[in-house]
Formats: structure tokens, C-alpha cells, sequence
């Protein structure tokens, strides 16, 4: 049956997830223009504040699905910061990619670390075939050759999934993805990017030289070798689908922030923000807004009905794209159109509103740019290969 | 609860007016718009499928089905997807008989109902609309004034749809500070129905506009009596129903784009190859999409009974907004055949662009 309402439970959790992003949010503002610390594993707060997983109850038929309710999480918590937690439960995008293409022991061995995700090259970035990193069989190891950039949070990371070529011929196919641990002698850690947002997470650079790992850390195991076609490929891309609408929620909660100052502030200013007289009848300041606070919730429901689609079991990988395009263009537009409604101060630093700009912009870049998403849609809308629509 | 699954009598209801769609809706769409009339036997057609009597209470001899406004918008995106000038014809009367089951008093409901649940086409409607600048249905310039125990109206409304044969209006009027609907019967003393309007969109659609000058009202036929009645949730039901028609027009819209697009060939190979055409049709699909997920929302908090305000304003913009946007590359993406009557991208854009102004259109 349809229902996009929430039960009480998911309520709940909300509430306090967004609590706790509050505290968080405390810290926003030092972490940004401290770019060169981490934020700590637990805020001095945290001690005396309950987890809202401690309020999440027995999960019945009426709460949202796991997927769902992860992309809520996310949105409340990206709400008070981008990356500043209560509470850190450090995991990175290599954890996902571990558990779509890892095996069962490799899961087993490695599920417990903070895994970041190299995919980007300084040659290559939205067409992953032309990965210049190149993994050799030698013996009972495999050694690795390249660089890698944009690894979101490398420095961190106690470990990193690597993509590489183990046969530059073979294009998509010849690629695989490797865990490499922290320490592994030549893998090197170059330097930590300066960034337009998103400062309190770091992005690394690495350099692999003749990097030397076991050979069982080829994720899906050795078969994924010889495989001629793109299956192994497949997979890895496969993370996408989950990591996706992840992404487009994280940037749609600060979007939703920005949209929660501008509304207080056009409040306290005196406007009126009624809901029912039609945008014609609106001042304008409050017309843009709920123009701004409709876009909002379109690609938030874009976004969970990615989810709960992956909740069902069920294909989602157009549907993946277009949260993730939908929240890219919305999160830029929202902001933008927030600071337009507020003036200068919307650019003050004084506020948070001119950081939520910068912070959300890399939400219609990394995992893949809105323009590669919307080649994703249209070939599958239009029922093309990615021969027929380049 | 957060679920996008239709039930199994939900997705029945919409292939079923899928087929209905295809075989009655879209192949007479063109030529009702260049007659700026719907056949008669359009209307019969159309209230064969029991739309409005479904919903209705079995004591007014309606089928006694759960008001579903869920349900409704499935149903409405489908008709429209057909045309949305003969799914509203085939609707319009639902929103002033929703109105009466939903918040009317036993009395009115067992004097209206019936009619609504016979095997004749009743038409009756909602007056809403007004004619002037930035109008809104929040605050109509219409007024009720209290007389005795009855009511005075005193006002003007204008696209007021089947007005050429509505037995009744259902007059939203401002009565003091609140908001109020009178029923008001077509030959009541002191209302002049005007001709047919002549409109950009949805030509085919007789609307009229009103003039009230002094028309009494009694106690009784105050929508809800004594106990008067919520507009604001009539309105909700309203643009719920007009963003999805809005919805189903839009996917119309991509759907005869897509085709086109892979057929015209231009620079030795189909304009669907380019990525300035391809994306702008990816884009479409997500609009057609997101709005959907909007009207779903506010849908589902009308059927929970909760207050559906803020999400029926906004799915409604959102929707009327997007459609326009959809129609208008629709038309480009066609190229000069877009501009031309024999494609139906013209009919529909100018249709997004009159359904975007508009409330009190039909009810989910």
C-alpha cells in the first residue's frame, strides 16, 4: 500500500538524530576554517548524550526499511554537519564496495575497518576505463603501480579499495579492485587536498609503487581473474546503486538546513510563511522559498524511493541516478537561492548559510557527476547501449 | 510507514484506466480541442466506469469503496495521460460529491448523494476560481454575509468547469474572517451564469464564469450546516488532483518525445543520440518521476486524515511548474513540428500552462 508518511518509531529516531546533529553542528564552523585537524572520534558531548540508536525500538512492519531509514539518518545528520559527528562510526565507501564484491571471508576479515574508495586518477575521472593503475600477478602477490586522487576520507582510512587494470587491453574488463591496508610498504599517502567545502573531511592523494599484497586481497577472490567480461566491473559499479542516493541524502540535509535558517530568518524579519495562497499571492522572498522548499522535497523523495527500492530487493539503478542528479542540481540551486533571498547576509560568515553553499557543491561531482548520471537515465529511458550513447 | 507499492485493486484501477485512456481519451483529444466541445456521448461513456460513485457511501446507493485519495491520484495521472480536458469532464462532478460524502451533514448527504450514484451523468462543480490579478482560493473576495439564519453571496468566479450544465455549485465564499462553501443551485435567484470561456488550454471543457449578486443561501445548504465545514481540506483534495493530472500530462509528453526522438535522424544519426536532446529527456523522466513522489506524499497524508496543507501546495507548484517545463521541451525536443496541431505537444503545453493556474478542478 502506498504511504509516504512516517510511523511514530522512524519519528523518533529523527527527532534524535537531529538532536544530536545539533550538538554537532556546534562544532561546524571551527572544523571548516581549521581545515588541517580531523574532528574527534566523540565530541566532549558525547559522553553525557544517549545515541538516538539507543531510541531506535523494535523495528515493526509499519517503520521504514534499513536502506530508507539510512538515507533519513543521513539527511538529519548531514542537517547539523557535513562530517562533523556526536559520534563517529567511521565507515567509508570501501566498506560498501567490500560488502557488494567481497567475498564472505573477505567481508569477515576486513568488514571491521574504515575502508576508503580509490577510484579517480589525475587522467581519469568519470570514464573509469581508462584507469592507468595497473595490478601484476607475481607469484603470490599482486603488485600495484599508479596514483590515485580524490580518495575521500584516504587520510583516515585504515585501509582503501583500489581500483586497478590488470590488463590494459581489455578496457572495463581488465579492471579489478584490490584492498590495500595502511602500511603496506609503497603505498604512500602523497598530500591532503585544500577544498572549497567539505573541509572537515579529508581528501587524499596516494601513490602506489610497487605496492606488494597478498594475492587473496583481490576482492570476489581469484575467479574475478580470468573473467573476460565486465561481470567483475558490474559489481563494483553495483556499490553505486546504494552509494548514489547516500550521497544526494548527505547533501540534501544541508540543504534542508539552509532552507530551515532562511525560513526562521524571513520569520523573525516578519514575514508571514503561510502555506495555501498560491505562489502568485506570495511576497516574493517567500514565493522563492517554497519554490526552493518543494524542489527539497522532490529529491529527498527521489532519493528514498531509490532506497526503498534496494529495500525491496529491486533493480534501481536508473532510479539510483536520478536521486543522485536530482539532489546535485537541487542542493546547488537551494543554497544558491537561499543566500539570493537573505542578501549579504547569506554571505556572512558570521552564519553557517555561506558554508552549506560550499559544502554542498561536491554533491553533483563525486560519485559520479550529474552528467553521468543523466547518461545513465537516458540510456536506460531510451533503451540504448553505452555504444549507441556516448 | 514509507512504501511506493500499489495495492493489487490500485494497480488494477490503473491499467484499467489505462486501457480506458488509450481506447476513449486520447484518440478524440485533438478533435474535442479544435471543436472547443466534448459529444455528449462522451459524458455517458465516462460515467460508466463509476469514478465518482465508487467512493460514495452505499446508503446513497454509491459502491461504499474507502475514499482513497491515494487511489484517486493514480487513477487521475492515468486519464490524463490520455488528455486532461476529458479526464476532467469525466471528474469534475467527484470533487462537489467528494465534498458533500467527505463533510457534509447526514441531511446534505442524503439529498445529493443520490444523484451521483445513478446510471446518468450528474454534473455539479466547484466555484472557486476568481477573476482577478493574483488570485488565490485562500482568500476569495467572494463574500457570505449572514441574513436571519441564512446567508447572502455577493461576488465573482470564473472558470467554474461543466458550468454550462451543472446542477449545482459548491461557492467558496468568504463569511467574516473564516472560509466557507454554499451550495447553490443554477437557477437560484440573483446568479448569472455567463457563456462558455473561451481558454488557451482545455478548450474543450465548458467553464463559465458567475456573478452573485445577493444570493440567498440557507442555513441548510451552509456545506456542513451549523457545524460549517474545512475548505482548507477541500482546496488540499483540489491540487492533489490537479498536480495529478498535471503528472499524467507530463508523462504523455516524454512518452511521444522518447519515439520521436530516436526516429528523427539528423546529422546521419537519431537526435536521441545527441546528449543536448538525450539529457533533456533524462531530465524530463526525473520530473515526471519526482512530482510524482510529491503527489504521493500529500496524497498519502489526506488518506491518513492528517493535515495536508503544506505538502498539497507544494506537490501542486512543484507539479505545475515541471509540467510547464516538460511541455516546453517537449516542444523542442520536436523541433517546428512541436509548433504544428498535427502533433499534440502544442494542445498539451498550452493545457500545463491553464492547468497550472487553476483550483477546484476535481477532487482525489
Amino acid at each position: 500500500m502506498i504511504d509516504l508518511t512516517l510511523s511514530p518509531n522512524d519519528e523518533q529516531v529523527l527527532r534524535a538524530v537531529r538532536e544530536e546533529a545539533l550538538i554537532a553542528r556546534r562544532y561546524a564552523r571551527y572544523y571548516d576554517e581549521n581545515e588541517h585537524e580531523f574532528p574527534p572520534d566523540q565530541l566532549p558531548e558525547a559522553k553525557d548524550h544517549p545515541s538516538f540508536m539507543t531510541r531506535m525500538g523494535h523495528r515493526g512492519d509499519g517503520d521504514a526499511g534499513m536502506a530508507v531509514l539510512s538515507m533519513l539518518i543521513a539527511m538529519g545528520q548531514t542537517w547539523g554537519d557535513y562530517s562533523v559527528r556526536l559520534r563517529r562510526q567511521e565507515r567509508g565507501l570501501g566498506n560498501s564496495a567490500l560488502q557488494a564484491a567481497g567475498t564472505d571471508e573477505q567481508k569477515a576479515k576486513w568488514g571491521h575497518l574504515t575502508l576508503a574508495m580509490a577510484i579517480t586518477e589525475p587522467g581519469c575521472g568519470s570514464d573509469p576505463s581508462l584507469v592507468r593503475t595497473s595490478a601484476r600477478l607475481d607469484g603470490d602477490h599482486w603488485v600495484l603501480n599508479g596514483e590515485k586522487i580524490f580518495v575521500t576520507t584516504g587520510c583516515r582510512a585504515e585501509g582503501v579499495v583500489v581500483w586497478a587494470t590488470v590488463d590494459k587491453a581489455a578496457g572495463r574488463g581488465g579492471i579489478k579492485s584490490f584492498l590495500v591496508l595502511k602500511g603496506t610498504p609503497g603505498f604512500i599517502v602523497a598530500h591532503k587536498e585544500k577544498k572549497l567545502g567539505i573541509r572537515a573531511d579529508d581528501t587524499a592523494a596516494y601513490v602506489f609503487q610497487d605496492c606488494r599484497i597478498p594475492r587473496d586481497q583481490l576482492l570476489g577472490g581469484d575467479e574475478q581473474v580470468h573473467r573476460e567480461s565486465s561481470g567483475g566491473f558490474k559489481g563494483v559499479m553495483k556499490t553505486f546503486n546504494m552509494t548514489r542516493p547516500a550521497v544526494a541524502a548527505i547533501g540534501l540535509g544541508m540543504a534542508e538546513a539552509a532552507i530551515d535558517f532562511t525560513r526562521d530568518a524571513l520569520r523573525e524579519a516578519g514575514f508571514a510563511i503561510t502555506y495555501g495562497p498560491t505562489l502568485a499571492a506570495q511576497p516574493a522572498p517567500v514565493e522563492r522559498l517554497m519554490r526552493l522548499e518543494a524542489l527539497l522535497e522532490a529529491a529527498q523523495l527521489a532519493t528514498i524511493r531509490a532506497a526503498w527500492l534496494a529495500d525491496q530487493g529491486q533493480p534501481n539503478n536508473m532510479e539510483a541516478s536520478i536521486a543522485k542528479a536530482k539532489a546535485g542540481g537541487a542542493v546547488r540551486e537551494i543554497t544558491q537561492g537561499c543566500i539570493e533571498i537573505l542578501g549579504p547576509m547569506g554571505v556572512s560568515r558570521d552564519h553557517l548559510l555561506e558554508k552549506w553553499f560550499r559544502d554542498v557543491r561536491i554533491t553533483d561531482i563525486y560519485e559520479g557527476t550529474g552528467e553521468i548520471q543523466r547518461l545513465i537515465i537516458a540510456r536506460t529511458l531510451l533503451g540504448y547501449s553505452r555504444k549507441e550513447l556516448k | 510507514m514509507i512504501s511506493f507499492a500499489m495495492s493489487d485493486e490500485q494497480e488494477a484501477a490503473r491499467d484499467s484506466m489505462r486501457g480506458f485512456a488509450a481506447a476513449a481519451l486520447r484518440p478524440h483529444a485533438r478533435a474535442c480541442d479544435e471543436a472547443s466541445a466534448i459529444p455528449e456521448a462522451f459524458y455517458a461513456q465516462a460515467w460508466e466506469l463509476g469514478l465518482t460513485a465508487t467512493q460514495l457511501p452505499e446508503a446513497a446507493g454509491g459502491y461504499g469503496a474507502p475514499r482513497s485519495p491515494v487511489s484517486n491520484a493514480i487513477v487521475l495521472e492515468e486519464l490524463a495521460y490520455g488528455d486532461a480536458t476529458l479526464a476532467l469532464a469525466a471528474v469534475a462532478p467527484s470533487l462537489f460529491a467528494y465534498a458533500i460524502a467527505d463533510q457534509g451533514s447526514a441531511a446534505q448527504r442524503q439529498r445529493y448523494l443520490p444523484a451521483f450514484c445513478g446510471t446518468r451523468y450528474q454534473a455539479a462543480s466547484l466555484a472557486v476560481n476568481e477573476p482577478h490579478p493574483a488570485s488565490t482560493a485562500w482568500q476569495p473576495r467572494t463574500r457570505a454575509e449572514r441574513d436571519g439564519a441564512g446567508w447572502v453571496l455577493r461576488g465573482r468566479k470564473c472558470f467554474v468547469p461543466l458550468g454550462d450544465r451543472a446542477s449545482h455549485f459548491l461557492v467558496v465564499a468568504r463569511a467574516g474572517d473564516a472560509l466557507d462553501a454554499f451550495i447553490v443551485p443554477r437557477d437560484a435567484a440573483g446568479l448569472a451564469i455567463g457563456d462558455i470561456e473561451k481558454n488557451l488550454g482545455l478548450k474543450a471543457l465548458p467553464t463559465v464564469s458567475l456573478e452573485l449578486d445577493g444570493v440567498r443561501v440557507p442555513q441548510e445548504d451552509r456545506l456542513g450546516e451549523q457545524d460549517g465545514c474545512d475548505v482548507t481540506r477541500l482546496l488540499n483534495q483540489s491540487r492533489v488532483a490537479v498536480a495529478a493530472i498535471l503528472n499524467g500530462l507530463s508523462r504523455a509528453v516524454l512518452d511521444y518525445c522518447v519515439p520521436y526522438a530516436k526516429e528523427r535522424v539528423a546529422f546521419d544519426e537519431p537526435i536521441a543520440r545527441k546528449q543536448s536532446i538525450a539529457f533533456r529527456l533524462a531530465e524530463m523522466q526525473m520530473e515526471v518521476e519526482s512530482m510524482r513522489w510529491l503527489i504521493w506524499k500529500a496524497a498519502s497524508q489526506l488518506e491518513r486524515g492528517l493535515d495536508a496543507t503544506r505538502s498539497a501546495h507544494l506537490a501542486r507548484a512543484y507539479a505545475a511548474e515541471k509540467a510547464m517545463w516538460i511541455s516546453d521541451n517537449g516542444i523542442q525536443v520536436l523541433g517546428g513540428h512541436g509548433f504544428i496541431r498535427e502533433h499534440p505537444v502544442e494542445m498539451w503545453y498550452r493545457n500545463a500552462r491553464t492547468l497550472g493556474v487553476l483550483e477546484g478542478l476535481a477532487a482525489v
